[in-house]
């Protein structure tokens, strides 16, 4: 089937079948291997993508079901100069470890932001807890998400 | 080849749903897509997800609510009626994997899926839920707890899909539960959980309805403990009359996650404090 989509800003058409996952053909296909596959059963979020700014876990997508929608992975987070202020807080507070839950993580935590700009740590704590860190780094990722709010809030976005 | 369907509307879904039996009917994905990649391609997807035929959430005559097949965990938990009618359910949309698969998974999807660990189907069962299935023949109406046939099994025709859920108006002042035991509240499979609700008329419990999951081979409704209890003013000699009596009617296994016993005390536990809180 062919598949027109959105994808960091750039629109696709893309001839494959659509039962295939979304994570093989983000990273076969487009060469968009900035999203890891971690457990490909919707346990760990490591493959976590924006689809019309909902987190999904894109192991569990069949290709098929993004047609005609606007997507972001984790190399559509930053603009060509500036990290995105979730990547920007991650770094800063050492939100990140080995790396390999990272682009899920900052993507869920783009959306918790926007969707909750004044959650509580521990509501962060539900909003990411489809984002598994095996570094157990979840401390400094939660100061992150603050942080971001913070600045979201003061208008350094 | 796997052909991949996508029908625009209901009617579409339907007809596509017959002349291709063998096919699979996914809505999130969230069951189907598990450790997808190792798998042959099935024969052919027809994709429900989306379809606004079966995503809307709206009240219908007699107070109840209904809820499309395709409607997310998502949509649930931030529709008001949901958290005002139904917490009971609500509370298990909150708890089902986490942001990701509420997201993407559907109440008609679990239902399809019928796990016996699936975390939405105790409130569908405790709160009387019936569902709508339709084939390009017509539609139909059946209980929940009828639907519910077997291991894994519902009543539902090669040629049918589900097409919404309805839920009742409860008797006000009805008091509703939610609890799930597992390793991790987010994301973990479930070791046991309950819905339950409960309504009392001069202080004695009128009316009561225990769903359990993760105790048989589908979700059931305890009914001998159900039985124990009505008429009874709450309290501790009630309480171990409802644990008693469910001693004798689930039927909880061993596996990786739990076992027998445990699961059984769990359940037990679960009941004696909902009866004692009310």
């Amino acid at each position: 089937m062919n598949i027109e989509v959105t994808i960091n800003g750039e629109s696709h058409s893309i001839e494959t079948e659509g039962h295939r996952r979304l994570l093989d053909v983000l990273r076969e296909e487009l060469g968009l291997v900035g999203t890891k596959e971690g457990c490909g059963e919707g346990e760990c979020g490591a493959c976590t993508v924006l689809i019309n700014g909902e987190p999904v876990n894109s192991c569990l997508v069949p290709v098929g079901q993004i047609q005609g929608t606007t997507m972001t992975t984790i190399e559509g987070m930053a603009d060509s100069d500036n990290l995105h202020i979730i990547q920007d807080t991650l770094v800063r507070y050492g939100g990140a470890q080995c790396g390999i839950c990272t682009p899920g993580v900052a993507l869920c935590a783009k959306w918790a932001v926007e969707k909750e700009p004044k959650a509580s740590k521990e509501r962060i704590r539900e909003l990411l807890a489809g984002n598994i860190c095996r570094c157990t780094g979840y401390q400094a990722i939660v100061d992150a998400v603050v942080a971001a709010q913070n600045s979201s809030e003061a208008g350094h976005e | 080849m796997s052909e991949f369907l996508a029908p625009k509307n209901l009617a579409e879904a339907l007809a596509d749903r017959a002349a291709h039996p063998e096919y699979i009917a996914v809505a999130g994905g969230t069951d189907y897509m598990v450790a997808s990649k190792d798998r042959i391609a099935p024969p052919g997807i027809i994709n429900l997800f989306g379809l606004s035929d079966l995503t809307e959430v709206s009240e219908v005559d007699g107070g109840a609510l209904r809820i499309g097949a395709c409607a997310t965990y998502a949509t649930l938990l931030g529709d008001a009626r949901v958290a005002e009618k139904y917490p009971v359910l609500r509370d298990a949309c909150r708890e089902v994997g986490a942001s990701q698969i509420q997201a993407r998974g559907t109440l008609g999807g679990n239902i399809a899926t019928s796990s016996p660990v699936g975390d939405s189907l105790p409130p569908l069962l405790a709160l009387d839920a019936t569902i709508c299935v339709a084939s390009t023949k017509g539609e139909r109406r059946i209980a929940y707890e009828d639907f519910l046939v077997g291991y894994r099994k519902v009543d539902l025709a090669a040629d049918e899909l589900i097409v919404a859920i309805e839920l009742p108006a409860l008797a006000k002042g009805a008091k509703q539960h939610w609890r799930k035991v597992g390793t991790r509240r987010a994301q973990s499979i479930s070791k046991v959980m309950m819905a339950a609700i409960a309504h009392l008329e001069d202080g004695k419990i009128a009316d009561i309805r225990i769903a359990l999951g993760a105790v048989a081979d589908r979700t059931i409704r305890a009914k001998a403990a159900e039985a124990a209890v009505r008429g009874l003013a709450p309290g501790d000699d009630a309480a171990q009359k409802a644990v008693d009596a469910l001693a004798g009617e689930i039927t909880p296994i061993d596996d990786l996650r739990s076992n027998a016993d445990y699961r059984l005390g769990v359940a037990q536990n679960l009941v004696r404090r909902f009866i004692l809180s009310l």
